[in-house]
């Protein structure tokens, strides 16, 4: 793997790969040295050309923890504002000796385009491209379905996938793309996804998806989904006739109290009634497509999926920039008990 | 050659009857029996057994023939493009009337319609003059200027129709291109006017409202990509109420670069209503899909977009049965930088004139779907009859004026941008492997193209821009 672009075109075995990285990570951030030397010497840099200090920080946060140098570029009074185009910017980035370009683009195809041009030879992680596909998140929050799971059955969650689990995404899907990196990303891993929206925020073209839609989420809760993941609605698409008012749009597809009751008496992963969970990439709404007292449940994994964001990219990370030294080398450094194989790939 | 001592405007009959004949052996017309022809004042002089007579005679008078042996070659009469983008005056970093017309020579083309979105706009007998003027004095190819619809292209009001019709340039066409008419009461007012300036409208169909933001076709792909789609219904709706307004004033339609399948069954309803319309369309919209937009490349970025395989398909058959008339390139050629950045930020648009015939052998000739006449026709024959440019467009015999083309069917080349007379390295060809490549233009009888090369213009330019000694 030499670059993260989208979640469509991640194969199971790099997906699980990540996964089980991550979960490496994960011990790592819960040591009190949160520090691993594994990308000493080599430089990340953050590329944002849209705001999101959310993913950003969680970048930093990730290349930090593995020693690399990080550059944060933002968009926002630089040469970008001033014209200059993504080509020269990138070689500019790679001339400062960037070993790897994280992406943030408002246009859709944007870290496509780097990892294909021959402008960079840099590791390209996409970090979100317009409306296209958000792969760390779509992994992260596959990390925080699978870690619910496993710890609902009292299993190790390492290696496993998400076959027979139930996902419902709810809200605007045609501008989501949280909602295309977790579709192709949970059928991957063996999920069946549900998606729940106004037919307005619906692509044309949904019904090819490997997906079942409902209109009404009502009904699309009593299918029992294990979790609920709820995108965040923005409350200028009324401009665009999407939905009449806020408050339709919160009653008929709001996670509000009365739904919190169904989803907290659902099976849930632990199948004995205690509840699915509750998942949203961030930041809430609440009170439009949320409720307080939703954002609140014990079932909200909110900060989980925060936590878990960091060892997904420190995990995308150690794979795209030392990839050459086989993911042993993780699992040796980050957690000498975990994988008792001899790393052959040393000589 | 002669016709340097000739002041560049005066490029018409005189200097056709200084041309030197040319004799041409053994081309086949229209893919037919192989024939020699023989071309002289500007005119087929000759077929058969009587050219190479003929060129005899001129030879024992001191003036012979240029030979060109065409052994295997298809003589087609020469293709006339009902829609081209030339960018002079205005965007010279991207085209010029020099450079366009010459790809277009190379393309076989011997004939252009400049279209309108030129800064400034052709919406005066000013401009259009200008680029009449630069095509003429350029000599690769007939420019004829099409005039806006609209004072600058911004459909709010009518252009002085009249004006460009009176003008040197003779303006017939008139088309907002780029940009739709979508004005109903302004559409309905410009469809009456060209009545009395015996013209008609091409409209770029695509309702704006339902086009706002967007990026490429409107289905599985663009649900995948996540880019704002670009409806099928947005040019079938105003292609729906424009043949019904043609027919209630009674005025000609020409729809520009059909690309849906919907499109294709209103025409057809509409030409059984018997309602004057014709419809054009693309070499790229015959070839390539919205598939292509995957790659994110932006040289796949064009206005109407890449569709669907089916609609590919209807298009096609559609060229093939007459429901769509003609072949358009709708060449537009962009600035390197214009297609060098993110897909939302490109230009839309495609270099055409020196693929369109590979093109076309690849997706109508090698399917079997039409033979060399119904491709005479749809590149020449029919275009220039909806222009009603009486010399243009005849068919492959004696007397008819000399613009020929000769093309080796065999031959199949990679298209490199590189390697194009154009300005323009947006191709969406590039790398792939085409059928057929012109071996030879002829302008009025004036060789602008020998062996796929640019030769001289019929003002005596050549390719570096120099005036041939």
């Amino acid at each position: 793997m030499k670059h993260l672009l989208s979640t469509a075109a991640l194969a199971h075995a790099d997906a699980l790969s990540i996964l089980d990285t991550a979960e490496e990570m994960s011990a790592v951030s819960a040591r009190e040295i949160k520090k691993l030397p594994t990308l000493r010497g080599r430089t990340v840099v953050t590329l944002f050309h849209e705001d999101s200090t959310r993913t950003r920080i969680s970048f930093e946060a990730a290349a930090k923890r593995l020693s690399a140098d990080v550059m944060n570029f933002s968009a926002k009074g630089s040469s970008v504002s001033k014209g200059e185009s993504l080509k020269d910017t990138v070689q500019t980035l790679e001339a400062l000796g960037a070993d790897a370009v994280v992406m943030r683009h408002a246009a859709a195809g944007a870290a496509h385009q780097l990892a294909a041009a021959d402008w960079t030879d840099c590791a390209v992680v996409n970090a979100g491209d317009g409306t296209h596909e958000h792969p760390t998140q779509a992994l992260l929050d596959a990390l925080t379905l699978r870690r619910g799971r496993a710890a609902a059955a009292g299993v190790d969650p390492r290696g496993t996938d998400l076959a027979g689990m139930r996902v419902l995404i709810v809200g605007d899907i045609l501008h989501s793309r949280v909602a295309r990196s977790n579709v192709w990303l949970l059928h991957t891993l063996g999920a069946e996804v549900h998606l729940s929206a106004p037919p307005t925020l619906l692509p044309i073209g949904v019904e090819q998806w490997p997906a079942v839609v409902h209109y009404d989420v009502d009904a699309a809760l009593d299918a029992e989904p294990d979790a609920v993941m709820m995108l965040r609605v923005q409350a200028e698409r009324m401009g665009g006739a999407y939905f009449p008012s806020a408050g339709e749009y919160t009653r008929r597809w709001g996670l509000t109290d009365e739904r919190l009751a169904v989803v907290e008496r659902l099976p849930g992963p632990a199948r004995d009634g205690s509840g699915a969970m509750i998942l949203h990439p961030g930041p809430m709404n609440r009170g439009v497509e949320i409720s307080s007292a939703a954002a609140d449940s014990p079932l909200n994994r909110v900060l989980d999926q925060v936590s878990h964001g960091v060892s997904v990219r420190m995990a995308v990370l150690h794979l795209l920039l030392s990839g050459d030294r086989g993911p042993d080398r993780a699992s040796e450094t980050a957690a000498p008990a975990a994988d008792p194989s001899p790393d052959r790939s040393r000589s | 050659m002669s016709t340097i001592s000739q002041p560049p405007h005066a490029a018409s009959r005189s200097a056709d009857d200084a041309t030197t004949p040319v004799l041409i052996r053994g081309a086949r017309p229209y893919g037919d029996a192989p024939t020699d022809l023989l071309l002289r004042a500007g005119r087929i002089a000759a077929l058969g057994e009587q050219a190479a007579a003929t060129a005899t005679h001129l030879a024992e008078d001191g003036t012979p023939a240029l030979t060109v042996e065409a052994a295997g070659q298809i003589a087609l009469p020469g293709l006339v493009d009902l829609h081209t983008h030339l960018r002079e005056p205005g965007r010279e970093d991207a085209e010029t009337v020099e450079t366009g017309s010459r790809a277009a020579a190379l393309g076989g083309f011997t004939a252009v319609h400049a279209m309108a979105n030129s800064t400034p706009a052709a919406d005066s007998a000013g401009v259009v003059e200008q680029v009449h003027r630069l095509g003429r004095e350029a000599g690769w190819t007939r420019v004829q200027p099409v005039g806006a619809v609209t004072v600058g292209l911004a459909g709010e009001r009518l252009a002085e129709l009249g004006a460009m019709a009176e003008s040197s340039a003779a303006v017939r066409m008139f088309s907002d291109d780029g940009q739709c008419v979508h004005d109903p009461v302004l559409m309905r007012r410009a469809l009456e006017y060209v009545k009395a300036v015996d013209g008609f409208v091409a409209q770029h169909a695509q309702e704006p409202r339902l086009t706002a933001g967007a990026q490429m076709h409107e289905g599985a792909v663009s649900a995948e990509l996540g880019m704002p789609g670009w409806p099928a219904v947005a040019e079938e709706s105003i292609i729906a109420r424009d043949v019904l307004l043609a027919e209630h004033v009674g005025s000609r339609l020409h729809v520009c670069h059909v690309s849906t399948r919907g499109s294709v069954e209103i025409i057809r309803w509409a030409k059984s209503r018997g309602v004057d319309v014709t419809a054009e369309v693309t070499p790229h919209h015959l070839l390539l899909t919205d598939e292509q937009v995957r790659s994110f490349d932006p040289v796949y970025k064009v206005n109407p977009p890449l569709r669907t395989a089916e609609d590919v398909e209807a298009l096609r058959a559609a060229l093939a049965d007459g429901t769509i008339d003609v072949v358009g390139t709708d060449h537009a050629p962009h600035p390197e930088q214009a297609k060098e950045c993110e897909w939302v930020d490109a230009a839309m648009g495609m270099t055409g004139l020196e693929t369109a015939l590979p093109v076309l052998i690849a997706t109508m000739i090698e399917t079997g779907l039409m033979d060399w006449r119904r491709l005479a026709e749809v590149t020449s024959e029919r275009p220039a009859q909806i222009h009603r440019h009486a010399h243009l467009g005849r068919p492959i015999a004696v007397g008819e004026t000399a613009d020929l083309v000769l093309v080796d069917p065999a031959e199949r080349r990679t298209v490199r941008p590189g390697e194009h007379a154009t300005k323009g390295r947006n191709s969406p060809y590039a790398g792939r492997e085409l059928p057929g490549r012109v071996r030879a233009t002829f302008l009025a009888g004036h060789p602008v193209v020998l062996d796929g090369a640019p030769a001289t213009s019929r003002t005596g330019r050549t390719a570096d821009r120099t005036v041939a000694p």
